[in-house]
């Protein structure tokens, strides 16, 4: 069972790591335009500002 | 702003070099603002390109991004007088219409923060929701001991802190309520996760075997869930209204001293301003009329479709159609006076009087709330006594509240609001208020205004076929010249009819009177009585006269033309067993046509503003939900004091405020189909309910008993939840 004490800590973690992702994205404006984001994919031009800045 | 690295295969590190970009970063200072545009055509990634990339060559232009899901062009800019133009102009010439948005735009920003901070702290509670189950399913499975106590120890550890995180909306509401000593839904939630919490807590410092910790995150998990649909309905719906609100022109042009013309919004006009009213727009203030001669069409004002002539030192009001010629007008009474503020105080008045709606979920909260903490009270107060065991008094209380707590009713409302909304989106139906839909479902009589609403606001050609052919086409050949809606109707019979115009010379337009031409050394003329020679008439409807040399004129006549959905639209919602009736401001035979044509008994011609909102409080009093259909801004009161109301999208900006529901499509048939899907909602809103009441049938005298466990606990809100969100998507998939 020792090997929850390992298990635990990780999964918990990773699903951490996840979460602060999720919250570095939403502060970044990541989900503001979903249409464009998919859109823009198709473009060959860089997109330098995905936060959504003008 | 990320700097562009240098990658030699993307083409627009070349166009835009990172140097560039970086200045544009740093100049933004005082000297540049950012202004919001609409653009409705764009949609792909090219429209994305083409007006991104075309903005940045501009030198003024220090940034530009677009939005597709919005459809909207953000630009920070330079402040240079006349900018917004110029890029309207610009966007415009690139075959992308726009429209400035206006400050609005920066309260949507506001109500996003909301939804952000919603939306993390709904992604917290689900993190940790899905942790603490995983680590429950080894103590349901059988862990005991060092195990469980292990379990449940991590579980308080992520569970503690994001109930506090999460739960503060539920806890932020329920002190509102308790403070004002009034129970809403928060309450008990906040009661049940807090005791939930405690109890728990309690249980993994004694090494007890019930832990909820699992119950308290699910739950906090689904209520937020529900919170967050329902912030998604709310902004969804005022962004389209923002966007619509952005097609009203707010600018007129004025005319200076010195003759120059300058556009200028409309709040910086002033009493003895002279402004410009070219031929095809709307007077933007009341006033006088200067110079020139025209016809207006007062119809979105008083209902009437017969135009009126204006000349010099005629009164006019702000919001009338110009038709024909330009006009100069000397803006007067611009503060309270005007017809606008007149019809503002009385929505003001209608709003105020109205009846406060009490929504499906409050009335369920008004119930359940007290039954609950009854229920659960009785519960501790019983077993304390009972067992003399207070721990496992509260032990029981708690698991009621955990059990009871009406995860499925806060989704059971907003679910099937975020689905019907949603449907009634796509069908071009703009809902801004989720429970004017629970309004719309118990409507028994509906209310049309006329002019705009049923009919198409266009007048169209009634005696073309007893006109002779050659005449006719002398007509369309007179009519071709000209925008008068009654030209548009004589040129359109034609087509339609394949008349070939004939050969006319020197056709001249005399604003306010007509068209005027030569045929064979003949003089025609098109357009009003006295200045075609016709002394006196007998004539009630629109009509226009045709005079062709020396011989006396014939009459041309006009009516509104329905739309074509309308008489559709009347029969389905006489046959759904509905009232309709007719409030109009025009003249009584139009009206009295149009309601023979419809099949409408009821009808009412000539009415004011006040008199519709004075009709509708009648039809209120005799206990009938009045659904109000208008367009007009005298419909704008009747709007407001409404039962329930929808305006359409082509309607004054005023009554699009007052209304509940805006027809963005101006599809008058979706009237029949929204009153329908509120239907369906309603009931759908009341099955979701009765799913929640039997669940709690079956586990509250379980929980009451003493034999809850957690496991229960949280199949029981799951299986609710999932239910009740499976119950309300079927609603927007049905079509």
């Amino acid at each position: 069972m020792n090997i929850l004490a390992v298990l635990i800590p990780i999964s918990l973690g990773l699903g951490g790591v996840g979460l602060l992702a999720f919250f570095w994205m939403l502060r970044h404006n990541q989900y503001d335009d979903p249409d464009g984001n998919a859109n823009r994919i198709l473009s060959d031009r860089y997109d330098d500002s995905p936060d959504g800045e003008a | 702003m990320t700097e562009s690295p240098s990658i030699a295969v993307c083409p627009a590190c070349v166009a835009i070099p990172t140097d560039r970009v970086k200045s544009a970063g740093e100049a933004r200072s005082a000297q540049s603002r950012r202004i919001e545009l609409s653009l409705p055509t764009i949609h792909c990634a090219a429209c994305i390109s083409n007006v991104e990339i075309g903005l940045a060559k501009l030198p003024e232009i220090e940034g530009a991004r677009v939005n597709l899901t919005r459809k909207r062009v953000t630009i920070t800019v330079k402040d240079i007088p006349g900018i917004e133009t110029f890029l309207i102009d610009l966007l415009t010439s690139w075959g992308y219409p726009a429209k400035v948005l206006d400050s609005a735009a920066l309260d949507q920003e506001l109500v996003d923060k909301a939804g952000r901070d919603l939306l993390a702290r709904l992604a917290v509670a689900g993190f940790a929701m899905m942790n603490v189950m995983l680590l429950s399913f080894s103590v349901w499975g059988g862990a005991e001991g060092a195990t469980r106590e292990m379990m449940h120890w991590i579980s308080a550890a992520i569970a503690l802190p994001t109930v506090a995180f999460s739960g503060v909306p539920f806890f932020k509401n329920a002190w509102t309520a308790l403070r004002v000593g009034r129970l809403n839904m928060d309450v008990p939630i906040s009661l049940a996760l807090i005791l939930a919490s405690g109890v728990s807590l309690m249980e993994t410092i004694e090494g007890g075997e019930h832990a909820y910790f699992d119950a308290a995150l699910s739950l906090t998990f689904f209520l937020l869930l529900g919170r967050y649909l329902d912030h998604r309905t709310r902004v969804v719906a005022r962004s389209a209204a923002v966007e619509l609100a952005a097609l009203e022109v707010h600018r007129a042009e004025r005319i200076n001293a010195d003759g120059s013309r300058e556009t200028v919004p409309m709040d910086a006009l002033r009493e003895g301003d002279m402004i410009a009213v070219a031929a095809g727009s709307r007077v933007p203030v009341d006033g006088v009329v200067m110079e020139g001669r025209s016809e207006l069409d007062p119809s979105m004002l008083t209902g009437e479709t017969m135009p009126e002539a204006v000349e010099p030192g005629t009164s006019v009001i702000a919001g009338m159609l110009n038709l024909t010629g330009a006009l100069v007008v000397r803006a007067e009474g611009l503060g309270e006076d005007t017809l606008l503020q007149q019809i503002t105080r009385l929505v003001e008045s209608a709003e105020s009087s109205k009846n406060k709606y009490t929504s499906l979920a409050e009335k369920a909260a008004a119930i359940y709330a007290p039954l609950v903490h009854i229920l659960s009270a009785a519960a501790f107060l019983f077993w304390g006594f009972y067992t003399g065991d207070w721990r496992l008094a509260v032990n029981i209380a708690a698991a009621v509240l955990i059990i009871t707590c009406p995860c499925a009713l806060g989704l059971a409302v907003p679910a099937v609001l975020t689905a019907a909304s949603g449907r009634l989106f796509r069908n071009g139906v703009l809902l801004k208020e989720g429970i004017a839909l629970e309004r719309l479902a118990e409507v028994d009589t509906v209310v049309f205004d006329k002019g705009g609403t049923l009919t198409t606001g266009k007048p169209q050609l009634l005696n073309g076929a007893t006109i002779s052919a050659r005449d006719m086409a002398v007509a369309v050949a007179v009519a071709q010249g000209s925008v008068h809606p009654m030209s548009k109707a004589i040129c359109a019979f034609g087509k339609a009819a394949g008349f070939i115009p004939a050969v006319l010379n020197d056709i001249v337009e005399e604003p306010g009177m007509g068209t005027r031409a030569i045929l064979d050394g003949q003089e025609v003329r098109l357009g009003r009585a006295v200045w075609c020679g016709v002394e006196s008439h007998d004539v009630e409807q629109s009509a226009s006269w045709l005079r062709i040399g020396t011989r006396p004129p014939i009459v041309l006549l006009f009516e509104d033309t329905m739309r074509a959905e309308t008489a559709e639209t009347i029969a389905a919602l006489l046959d759904d067993g509905i009232d309709v009736q007719i409030l109009s401001g025009d003249v009584p035979k139009p009206v009295q046509d149009a309601a023979d044509k419809l099949g409408v008994k009821t009808w009412i011609a000539e009415a004011t503003p006040a008199d519709k909102v004075a009709v509708l409080k009648r039809l209120a009093d005799e206990g009938h939900k009045v659904l109000m259909v208008g367009d007009g801004l005298n419909d704008a009161a009747a709007l407001a004091g409404a039962y329930v109301s929808i305006s359409l999208a082509s309607a004054v900006d005023a009554s699009r405020v007052s209304a509940d529901l805006i027809l963005v499509g101006d599809d008058l048939s979706q009237v029949v189909k929204s009153l329908r899907l509120a239907r369906i909602a309603k009931r759908r809103i009341l099955e979701n309910f009765t799913i929640a009441a039997v669940y709690n049938l079956i586990a509250v005298p379980i929980a009451l008993m003493g034999f809850a466990t957690p496991l229960m606990a949280a199949l029981a809100m799951s299986g609710s939840s999932i239910t009740v969100s499976l119950n309300a998507i079927r609603l927007g998939r049905k079509s």
